[in-house]
């Protein structure tokens, strides 16, 4: 089965939050040196909860389509309820299984996710 | 042309992978059946140790692997007693970094190196000047992939670079990402003008599997290379070194095999080529890399660099005829002064979603930066796919890129 399910595609080519916020109260870079994807996220906390949230970056369909995709699910949600996010969570919203090579691509986002907490 | 039909009959993955397109010989190349024999043939027959028994199986492992070592050294011209076995390329480099290298590189000395290294012939001199307080030089490339040594007067652009302060010399025969073939025996020989003391180290292991190799006409001091890339065993690495640099040298790794006495008091090391290969090394590999230049020999290099010439043209035609602009290939793309190696971008498309693509129909290429982040930053990109030819590709696997690469733009578009 291909990885590149329409909903992936989708998002790679219409990417989802990707903007610099005005007023952000954390920022992230995070980088995969095997491939050079790089991602820098953004969020505005709002009493604890997620009110705006962006990238920049580059890199592989997977690595951006998923950034796409986990910042929207990200939208509104607390500080406690984004900590729960995991590997298998990704996979879930990715919607296929990856090989070791490509999960790191996949787990990017959430690499620089974690570090907004 | 190679017959491509009857030498794929020699290697049995395509047997048993039917479909295969590998185009990633540059990493490794795949084995012949008289290789992966002789590697069976050692354990069910004769899997004894070397250079120790006093009994029948052990003197015939023992004859076995000297003879690869004779193989090796028929083969880039050199004396057996000047080949001594390692891992891998990156081992013998590291051996010269570690045994010489922090030996004869003083503070402020200049270690030199090029901006188109694998890792393997970077980091270990970058760590060595670091270590020893020198300086770290780096020679450019020009924007087309060429050592930047001028095109009219490399004489005068070396004098430039090289000094008497210049301790180590080392650089790529063959680059394995733009498979440029640098012009290696004339560098060393204007080198050696300028300091006859520099010791010069080839990384050759994008040579070796392709074109013929003369040690004594490059005039190098240390040359390395790995069977694994050409059709032998992985875990044999290769280093050439002139015997009189060799003998003078302290080993690199202690213990079993390289010692001509050991009391309480003091330890006689034995010499060389033994003195570096302490340890047990891959006997059954070592053995089954003499399969791997036969095969080589029977073919012959020129027929196999012929033939591989033969395939890059082709796969350059087929990039412009069907891609124009959308595919940029990196370096030189004159046949006569590259290798097998064809490292590309496609679109703005990342190379490892190309890569996956075409592993979706058994194509098999690189994507990334190939150990060679230097180069690929030089480029000003942080990755590329890179497709690789050996003696086993046709220009039928080049079609199959190409209508890989057309659906990829269909899938990404």
């Amino acid at each position: 089965m291909t990885l590149y399910q329409e909903i992936i595609l989708d998002h790679f080519r219409n990417p989802k939050n990707k903007r610099k916020l005005s007023n952000p109260s954390k920022k992230a870079t995070v980088i995969n040196s095997l491939c050079g994807d790089k991602i820098v996220m953004e969020v505005e906390y709002k009493k604890n909860r997620v009110e705006n949230i962006g990238f920049k970056g580059e890199g592989c369909a997977i690595s951006q389509a998923l950034t796409s995709i986990l910042t929207e699910y990200a939208k509104g949600k607390t500080k406690e309820q984004l900590k729960k996010i995991d590997k298998d969570f990704m996979i879930k919203l990715l919607g296929i299984d990856l090989g070791p090579n490509r999960l790191k691509c996949a787990l990017l986002p959430l690499e620089a996710l974690r570090k907004l907490i | 042309m190679l017959d491509v039909n009857i030498i794929k009959k020699d290697f049995p993955i395509f047997n048993n992978q039917p479909g295969l397109t590998y185009l990633d010989s540059t990493a490794t190349s795949l084995k012949p059946q008289t290789v992966i024999n002789a590697l069976v043939d050692y354990y069910e027959n004769y899997s004894a140790n070397i250079h120790r028994g006093i009994y029948s199986i052990s003197e015939k492992a023992t004859d076995e692997f000297e003879k690869t070592r004779s193989s090796v050294a028929k083969f880039i011209n050199a004396d057996p007693f000047e080949i001594v076995f390692t891992r891998n390329t990156t081992e013998s480099i590291n051996l010269v970094a570690y045994s010489l290298g922090r030996r004869i590189v003083n503070s402020k000395d200049e270690v030199l190196t090029t901006v188109m290294e694998h890792h393997s012939n970077f980091v270990p001199w970058q760590m060595l000047a670091y270590e020893n307080g020198a300086i770290f030089k780096i020679i450019d490339i020009t924007d087309n992939g060429f050592l930047d040594l001028g095109t009219e007067n490399i004489k005068k652009n070396i004098e430039k670079i090289i000094s008497k302060k210049t301790k180590i010399l080392a650089l790529a025969y063959v680059s394995n990402v733009t498979g440029v073939i640098n012009p290696v025996e004339e560098i060393i020989r204007l080198a050696k003008k300028i300091n006859p003391k520099i010791i010069t180290i080839v990384d050759a292991a994008q040579a070796a599997p392709h074109m013929k190799i003369n040690v004594r006409k490059l005039n190098c001091d240390f040359l390395a290379f790995s069977s694994h890339k050409m059709l032998g065993p992985t875990n044999v690495g290769v280093l050439y070194g002139k015997k009189e640099i060799f003998d003078n040298m302290f080993p690199f790794l202690m213990g079993g095999g390289m010692i001509k006495e050991v009391t309480l008091r003091k330890t006689v090391f034995t010499d060389v080529p033994q003195r570096f290969e302490a340890g047990t090394p891959a006997i059954a590999e070592v053995i089954a890399f003499r399969k791997a230049i036969e095969y080589l020999d029977r073919l012959g290099l020129d027929n196999v660099r012929q033939h591989e010439k033969e395939i890059i043209r082709y796969c350059l035609d087929s990039f412009t005829d069907n891609f124009k602009k959308e595919v940029v290939v990196y370096g030189p793309q004159d046949i006569e002064q590259k290798n097998g190696i064809i490292s590309f971008n496609f679109r703005n498309y990342h190379p490892h979603d190309i890569a996956q693509i075409l592993d979706e129909d058994n194509i098999c290429i690189r994507a990334g930066h190939h150990c060679a982040m230097p180069l690929h930053e030089r480029f000003g990109v942080s990755a590329s796919a890179r497709a690789s030819f050996y003696l086993y590709n046709s220009k039928k696997d080049i079609d199959k890129l190409v209508e890989g690469l057309k659906k990829a733009k269909r899938v990404l578009k």
